[in-house]
Formats: structure tokens, sequence, C-alpha cells
């Protein structure tokens, strides 16, 4: 049992116009075994959160704490942060050219787990792991994400964790722009994922739509770079029907009370 | 032949006095085609080739003239040393290059014995050794620049490999070269691929040398012909090669150029389309480390309708005073109407103290085209790469290894000779082993 926590978090980012603080104080705990979904408008911080957790270099912790297992997170660079069982989803997984599928699997498997994985059985584990995604077998002689339509990058990042077996996948956005074949693909890849009882999933969407398929147990409304509301999947249901509309500025909604723990 | 003579004479005509060596009247400014060449006799010339005065002609014409350099169209081509001016290191094509470390290339007698050449080549290819006299030497090529003339006035000997009409050759043809000597030499080989036939040439060159080279390539109707220069020299040797290609119709040449080893190197291929319909592709991979200084300018000169171009050189630089240079200059003329064509540079900066400069030139002088592009870049690392690696829990310098052997990949993958695959990726990881330390 891991436990991911975040504390307090306040994050900011420089832009042409100076210092702009994005995250303004989330408190969140993950527990292996659990799925929590954080909602929320454009541009409310979803994607920093993520980011911030994997440790890209552009987002700035001006204070607060992210911990796993009582370890310092933030003290870690990006790749110890993946060694030490952090995996994301990105939103938009960037091309490497010249470097194939194949050898960045194997090269990634091989720093995660510090040894280099079983020759044979990695081979038939990738094959498996790219026909339940429905990856063409020939996208492992293709370089990274090179030439990858929107849904094939994103059914390549769960490949990716369904082959790292990370302790906390974090999906920034993994369901946009997925049509509903690509969605149920992805998110069974996901479900598999979860069933192995070693991992917390932290998922990040703008849409109620995956939660059709990846059940969490724990809904976090983000708004403003704060979690305004917490519950359960209910609460999913209810922004199905409701939308963010509610969480608007002056909308009625007792906001802020209910957040920090 | 004649138009030669006249053009020079015409170029010669503002200045009428002698030539002088090494004394400029009109200062730093003066462009070698004003420097009042004496107009050589052209009985003197080793060409003899029909198709030399065509080449010749066919880029000696143009509004150079007077502000030669303008224009690639401009710039003087001669068979003979003596029409260049010696060189001071200001001119626009030698501004990048270090000319001390020349070792003589541009002021001496090249008479040093030249690197050994050997051919192993598939069934059906011909290697023969020729005189000067040889009516196929001069058909593709004319210097233009001082130290290929220098080299195409003292070559003992020349190298010719021809791929006979209609022949597919199975496998490669490979010319080893192989220096030892450190005297400056010359260097002549030829590769004519005779219509409709199909080969790959590998020039392999290792060893030390000080050499200036000329290999001329000829592409004939419809041929298809790969020629890859590898350039694995010892770290001291110095190397200058003029690549000349001249592309029939419907012809396609894939030139591609790997400098990893030696002290300085300065390859100058260039393209001239003859008839329209062909296609020119131009790779070049090169790895400079702390002091090599590796160059390579290219010319594409699109004189005739509907041919196709693109080129792509792709370098990586680490140490201290590593200098890479690349010019290209692409050349679309107001025949070459319907001219597709794209260049592009990349490079990688490894670590600070290096240097790489990067000039794209397109010149055109017809709208009535199919596309045009350039574009160059130079950085370090890209971040992204860098942390969608190191977030999968590569460390940096793995990662780092993993981006540049990619990043030059896309070259050695042109090549499809897998023994050249292989052996470059190998070169390459050595490159990066260095780095690590």
């Amino acid at each position: 049992m891991s436990t991911l926590e975040i504390k307090d978090l306040h994050v900011s980012i420089e832009t042409e116009q100076g210092t702009k603080e994005i995250l303004k104080g989330v408190s969140l705990t993950i527990r292996t075994g659990e799925t929590h979904a954080i909602m929320g408008p454009n541009g409310s911080g979803k994607s920093t959160l993520a980011s911030t957790i994997a440790g890209h270099p552009r987002y700035n912790v001006t204070s607060g704490t992210i911990t796993l297992d009582g370890e310092d997170v933030l003290a870690m660079s990006v790749d110890q942060r993946a060694r030490a069982g952090v995996f994301l989803a990105m939103q938009y997984p960037v091309e490497v050219p010249g470097v194939t599928m194949t050898n960045f699997l194997r090269t990634a498997k091989t720093a995660i787990d510090g040894e280099a994985p079983a020759l044979r059985t990695w081979t038939k584990d990738v094959k498996a792991a790219m026909q339940q995604l429905r990856i063409d077998a020939d996208f492992a002689q293709r370089n990274v994400n090179e030439g990858f339509s929107g849904g094939e990058k994103k059914r390549v990042e769960i490949l990716q964790l369904e082959l790292f077996k990370p302790k906390f996948a974090i999906l920034d956005e993994t369901d946009s722009g997925l049509d509903v074949d690509a969605l149920k693909v992805v998110s069974e890849g996901v479900n598999r994922a979860h069933a192995e009882g070693n991992m917390g999933t932290l998922l990040i969407t703008h849409y109620t739509r995956i939660l059709r398929y990846i059940k969490p147990e724990f809904v976090h409304v983000f708004v403003d770079g704060k979690v305004v509301e917490e519950g359960g999947p209910e609460l999913a249901d209810r922004l199905e029907e409701e939308g963010y509309d509610r969480y608007a500025p002056g909308a009625g909604v007792a906001v802020a009370p209910a957040v920090q723990a | 032949m004649t138009d030669i003579t006249t053009e020079k004479a015409r170029i010669g005509a503002p200045s009428a006095q002698p030539f002088i060596n090494g004394f400029t009247e009109e200062g730093e400014n003066l462009s070698p085609v004003n420097t009042g060449t004496n107009t050589s006799t052209t009985s003197e010339q080793p060409s003899a080739g029909p198709l030399a005065g065509a080449s010749a002609k066919s880029h000696s014409h143009g509004g150079g003239v007077g502000v030669p350099d303008s224009s690639r169209a401009g710039r003087l081509t001669s068979y003979k040393v003596a029409d260049f001016k010696p060189l001071n290191g200001l001119e626009e094509d030698w501004r990048f290059t270090p000319l001390k470390r020349l070792r003589g290339l541009h002021t001496e007698v090249l008479n040093g014995v030249a690197p050994a050449v050997s051919v192993t080549a598939p069934a059906g290819v011909v290697v023969e050794t020729v005189g000067r006299d040889d009516k196929r030497i001069g058909q593709a090529a004319i210097p233009e620049d001082r130290v290929s003339a220098n080299a195409w006035e003292n070559f003992a000997e020349a190298t010719v490999v021809t791929i006979p009409a209609e022949l597919q050759a199975e496998g490669e043809v490979t010319v080893l070269v192989t220096g030892t000597l450190e005297s400056p030499a010359a260097q002549h080989i030829v590769i004519v691929a005779e219509r409709f036939s199909k080969a790959v040439v590998v020039l392999d060159h290792q060893g030390t040398a000080v050499l200036s080279q000329n290999v001329e390539i000829l592409v004939e109707d419809g041929a298809e012909l790969t020629v890859v220069s590898l350039q694995e020299w010892a770290d001291n040797a110095v190397h200058a090669s003029a690549q000349q290609a001249k592309i029939g119709r419907d012809a396609k040449l894939k030139h591609i150029v790997v400098s990893l080893g030696g002290d300085l190197v300065r390859i100058t291929p260039s393209t001239r389309f003859t008839a329209p319909g062909a296609d020119v592709e131009m790779f070049g991979l090169y790895f400079a480390d702390a002091g090599q200084h590796l160059e390579q300018r290219l010319f594409v000169d699109h004189a005739v309708a509907n041919c196709k171009s693109r080129v792509l050189y792709k370098g990586a630089l680490q140490g201290r005073n590593a200098h890479t240079v690349w010019v290209g200059d692409v050349l679309i003329r107001k025949e070459a109407e319907g001219t597709d064509t794209y260049e592009a540079n990349r490079n990688l900066v490894l670590t600070d103290g290096a240097r790489a400069d990067s000039v794209p030139n397109l010149e055109i002088e017809t709208g009535l085209i199919e596309g045009a592009g350039h574009a160059s870049a130079t950085g370090r690392f890209d971040d992204e790469h860098l942390f969608y690696l190191m977030a999968r829990g590569i460390p940096e310098k793995v990662a780092r290894r993993l981006v540049v052997r990619g990043f030059l990949n896309e070259i050695i993958q042109q090549i499809k000779v897998p023994a050249i695959e292989d052996r470059l990726t190998a070169a390459v990881e050595r490159e990066l082993a260095a780095t690590d330390n």
C-alpha cells in the first residue's frame, strides 16, 4: 500500500507579464487501489497539477509538499520520480524523431526496473499489450509518437502505463480528442492496470464521458487553482447534468469552505 | 570551350594589369572575378570532354559579374589554379574556414602521394585507373574554388567507376581511400551512372591525409545513383572534397555526406540539373568534437524546368572549439519553372564552447515554381523531448544520448546499406561515449 500525498500546493509559472500563480493551495491524498477524478473547466489548473507532480521544469512550486510514502517527491528529478513509481500519461505526448518505440520502451523499462527486462517475456508482453490496445504491430518499429494520430498517441501512453506498472498513474486529459471506440480501448487499458491492485489513479478530465468507463471513488472539482468541491461518483453525475457553470463567480454556490483539509 | 574563353576574357576585362600574387589594388572587397586573371590559354586545360563546356557555360552566364558574391550564378569557375586569387580568408566561400589548418592545400603544389584507392564492386561495374587525358574527365565538373582547381591541376591519375547502361548493380560499390602520408596531395574520382542503371557507390575515407579531391558524378538519363561519402579520417587529417554531380533527364541522385573524423574537413557538393524530370536528395551528417572543423557547402543548381531537390543536413557538436559550417546555396534560374525544392539544416549543440554556422541561401529567379523553402535551426536539446523521456524514468544522460542517436539516425536510415548503417551507428555511439568524459 502506497500513498501519494499533496499538501497545500502552490505553483506558479513565469510569463511575459510576470509571475502567475496557478495552483493556490491544493491538498489531495491518493492511495493504492483508489481512483480519483479531478474535473474542472479549462484553465483551472488541472494539467498544471499533473505536470507539477511529474516535475516539469516550467512549474515552480512556491510552497506546499508532495510526498510518496513519506519521501519528498519535490526533491527528486523527473526521472527519479518516474522510477519512484509516478507515471504521467501526457495530454500532448511529444514526437521523438529517430527513437523507435521498441528501443524507447525497453530503455524506459530498464531504467524503471533497474535491470533490463528478460528479452523473451518482454517482447511477448509488449506484443500482447499492443494487441489489447489495438495498436498496430508495426508501430513498434516507428519512431516514438512520430506521425501518430491523436488517438494513437493516447493509446501509446496507456501502453506504457500497462508495461511500466507504476504505483501512481496520472492521466492528464487522456480522453480528450478520442472517439468513443478509442475511449473504450483506452479505458479498458487503465482498468486492466488498475485491476492488478497495485496502482492508484488520478484521472484528470474536462468531460464526464470517460467516467462511464473508469469509475472513480472520489471526485474533486477544480476551479481557479483550487479544489472547490469534493465528493463521490454522484458529484460527477451532477456535473454531467449541470456543467461547471454553478462554480462560476457569482453563481451563488458556497465555494471556498468545502475545500481545505 | 570557346564559351569559357570568351567569358573569362570578359570577366577579366576591367582590370588590365597582370595578376600579381597576393596583391589586391582594390582592397579586400575585390572579388576573385575582378582580379584580372590573365586570360589563360584554354589549350592547356586538361579537360577535353564536350560536356565540360556545357557544364561550365551553364553556370558562368547570369548576372553575377561585378557583384559576384551576390549570386551563386556568378561564381568563378576554372580548371586553372592561377585563375583564382590567393585566399586571404575574407572570401565569402572561405570566411568560415581556418586557412592555416589547410596545411598548404591552397598554396602548395599538390604533388604528394595521393591516398591509396581500392575499389570493390559488384559484377558488371567497370573500374579503371586512367591518365589525365581520359575523355571522361571534366564531363561533370569544373572547379569552383582555388583548392579544387589546385587538385585538378595536380592529380596524377583518376579512378573511374562506370555503372554500365541498364545495369542494376547488386550490392554497393566501395571506393576505399586510405591515406598514410601528410604531404599535400591531389586526387580525382569519376563516377558515371549510365542510362537507366542503378547503383550505390560508397566513398570511404580512412587513415590520414592532406588531400584536395575532386569527385565527378555523372548521372545519365533515367539512372538512379546513390553516392555516400564517408569521412572517418584520423584526428589530424585535412580533406577538401569538391563533389560535383550532373543530372540527366528523369535521373535520380541521392548524395549523402558523413563527416566524423579529421582535423579539417570541407565537403562542397554541387548538383546541376541539365534536363527536366530529375530528382536529387542530398543528406548530410556530421559530428564535431573539440577542435574539429567540419564544413559543408552545397549547391543545387535548378537550371532547367520541372526538377525536384530535397536537402537535409544534421549535425551534432560537442567540446571546446568544435566548429561546423553548413552553407546551402539553392539557385532557381529563370528557366527552371516547375521547380520543387526544400533545404534544411539542423544542428544540436551538446556542450558549451562549440559553434555551428548555418547559412541557407535560396535564390529564386522565377515565380512559376511548385515550391521553394529553406529552414535552419540550431539548438540545444529540446527540453520537451528530454522531459518526456525522463518522465519515463530514463536518466538525463541516457535520454540525451537516446535523442542524439535519434537525431542523427534520421540521416543514417537514409543510407540503406546495412553494413554502413551499422558502422555509422557504432561510430556515433563512440562519439557519444566521448561526451561522458
